[in-house]
């Protein structure tokens, strides 16, 4: 699909070990992400996705190996990457009892932008979106598919290097995933890094690369395209399937 | 800090949106107070008595005179028969009733003494016990003066040693710091542990603590809001208890507001200490209902004087928080003290806070992992 602009390395993780006393979560990971680079990260539930996804957010310390992000190393200059990254997940589409202004007033200023650049800023994501009209109406009153799509445009209000987005358009129409996509395609167009969990594998397909992890290890690591090719599979459903299933 | 300031007006946005909570948050202090303060009053005032006179002389006139100018009695019966008696006591026109024998002040001088009869209404059984022993105490007065018995040993009539605990017979007095500690410790505690494991519910947490906000802004965020609250709920029982129920306030104002601030920040630290432990709202709210509520009203000398306690209770309750403040706010607020007597209860109180807020800290890095 779209290649990455620049060959620029913002994410860098160096044999990665995670371990809960015995049991290793994250298993020796090893890979790079391009700057605009739309990068997918696959796998079961509880092949170590949100381990590695935490420990990159520095939400977590590695037990083992070396991760750089956005040039900052996730362990010892967490402060710096947390400054550096925007962060979306299915769980949480901002505050209900907010309205859509003051979502976004409180999140832009929580990562510094100055009250000016946010109204600048929120007017044409609003208006970009079209929910300019509705920005002073309670979150809660919106259907699920616009708290999702405000809570990405949300997540890169600061101009991130890196949006992580975990799970985003779980539980929404395609239609919305559609569109959902679109406003990934418009950031990583700007030149902000996507890194995205999915359960969903029609976008797997939309990704530039993508990483099938199973059991703490990364299997695979690929353009969809190379995937399907090396496992002579029709959709990246079977490449998973392939993958993850136990041998 | 524009961060915190921003956090901070978030938190309050959602306290004051979610009326049906703020409207509990204020009205349970008054509710709280005027319930204590009226209905589990333990004071008698104007109790409605009727006099069954057999006899009809000097003394027991004098004797009913003391009863109702003690201000505890008020008669608004006098019977001829005793089945006049029993008809007014079964309607409740009378709680109790008082019937002198024939001769009443002749048998009085004699040393057998003279039989004095209380028949109460026993189905509200507090109340007629009450009552007996207001009226023993004031007729048996009135017995020693009479007779010149300074020993007080020819009538020996035992009056209940419950009366011990709250002689001026004032029970709101005893009851505003006890409401004030509950109060303070279930708006504090409960409400900041909840609206932390809220967000922890949501997933919004994770979202604050990739931010680059940092974990003691987040904190301080949540709870800044509630010391307000909180100060808000203890002025109003302040004001009801001084206003409607004459409380005294003999103390410094200054010092009362540092106690309560402390009180109001061991709370706050102990809520905060439950949402690192608690994982949903839920749990948060029930270990703050038995691990704060309960101790409290049972064990820090709120309802049960800690001096009648067995005394592993009352060891027990010298871990109590509560009961430290409920003891120097009452020694500010009755007794006029000064810091120089509060202080060893200030101590304690800031010693719990800080043994709080370590453990705390400890714990919400613990669980980041």
């Amino acid at each position: 699909m779209r290649k990455a602009e620049s060959s620029m390395d913002v994410i860098k993780v160096d044999k990665l070990v995670k371990k809960f006393g015995d049991f290793t979560a994250n298993d020796h990971l090893s890979f790079q992400v391009k700057k605009g680079e739309i990068f997918g990260f696959l796998g079961a539930n509880g092949a170590g996705k949100t381990t590695a996804i935490k420990i990159l957010c520095g939400l977590s310390a590695p037990t083992e190996g070396r991760v750089e992000v956005a040039g900052f190393d996730v362990e010892h200059q967490t402060e710096k990457v947390k400054k550096s990254i925007g962060y979306m997940s299915q769980k949480f589409s901002l505050y209900e009892d907010l309205t859509v202004f003051e979502n976004i007033r409180l999140f832009g200023a929580i990562y510094g932008l100055s009250a000016g650049l946010i109204r600048e800023r929120s007017e044409r994501m609003l208006k970009n979106l079209g929910l300019y009209e509705q920005r002073n109406r309670l979150i809660g009153n919106l259907s699920l598919g616009w708290k999702q799509k405000l809570a990405f445009s949300v997540a890169i209000l600061h101009r991130p290097q890196i949006v992580f987005l975990d799970e985003p358009t779980s539980g929404v129409d395609p239609v919305t995933r559609r569109q959902f996509w679109e406003l990934i395609y418009q950031a990583a167009a700007e030149g902000i890094t996507v890194f995205i969990t999915t359960h969903y594998l029609d976008e797997a397909e939309y990704c530039d690369r993508v990483t099938i992890m199973a059991d703490g290890k990364i299997e695979a690591l690929e353009t969809p395209r190379k995937l399907k090719k090396q496992f002579d599979c029709e959709t990246m459903n079977e490449v998973f399937l392939k993958l993850t299933r136990p041998h | 800090m524009k961060q915190l300031w921003v956090f901070i007006k978030k938190e309050s946005k959602h306290i004051f949106r979610d009326s049906r909570t703020l409207g509990v948050l204020f009205l349970m202090p008054l509710a709280q107070i005027l319930i204590f303060g009226y209905v589990i009053s333990t004071e008698i005032k104007d109790a409605r008595i009727g006099v069954y006179n057999k006899a009809n002389d000097y003394t027991s006139h004098q004797v009913t005179e003391r009863l109702i100018s003690s201000g505890y009695f008020k008669v608004v019966a006098y019977f001829s028969n005793k089945a006049e008696m029993e008809t007014s006591l079964r309607r409740g026109n009378i709680q109790m009733a008082v019937v002198f024998p024939g001769d009443f002040g002749n048998l009085m001088q004699s040393s057998d003494g003279a039989p004095l009869q209380l028949v109460a209404d026993a189905s509200e059984a507090n109340t007629a016990q009450m009552l007996v022993n207001y009226a023993q105490g004031i007729v048996n007065r009135y017995g020693w003066e009479k007779t010149g018995d300074i020993d007080q040993t020819t009538l020996p009539i035992q009056i209940d040693v419950r009366m011990f605990y709250n002689p001026s017979l004032k029970g709101v007095f005893m009851s505003v710091p006890g409401i004030m500690a509950m109060i303070l410790i279930l708006v504090s505690a409960m409400m900041t542990s909840i609206s932390i494991t809220r967000e922890k519910e949501f997933g919004s947490m994770e979202v604050l603590l990739i931010s680059p906000l940092k974990p003691w802004q987040i904190i301080v965020g949540k709870v800044a809001p509630y010391v307000l609250l909180s100060f808000v709920n203890a002025a109003t029982i302040l004001l009801v208890g001084i206003l409607i129920f004459e409380v005294p306030m003999n103390g410094s104002w200054l010092l009362l507001g540092f106690i309560n601030l402390i009180y109001i920040l061991l709370s706050l630290s102990l809520g905060i200490f439950i949402s690192t432990v608690a994982n949903s709202q839920m749990v948060a709210m029930f270990i703050s209902l038995f691990a704060l509520m309960l101790p409290t009203i049972l064990l820090s000398g709120f309802i049960y004087p800690i001096e009648n306690m067995p005394d592993p209770l009352q060891w027990l309750s010298l871990l109590m928080p509560p009961r430290w403040y409920i003891q120097s706010v009452k020694d500010v607020m009755f007794k006029g003290a000064g810091f120089f007597v509060v202080w060893k209860e200030l101590l304690i109180m800031i010693s719990f806070l800080s043994a709080f807020m370590i453990l705390s800290v400890k714990n919400f890095k613990i669980r980041l992992e």
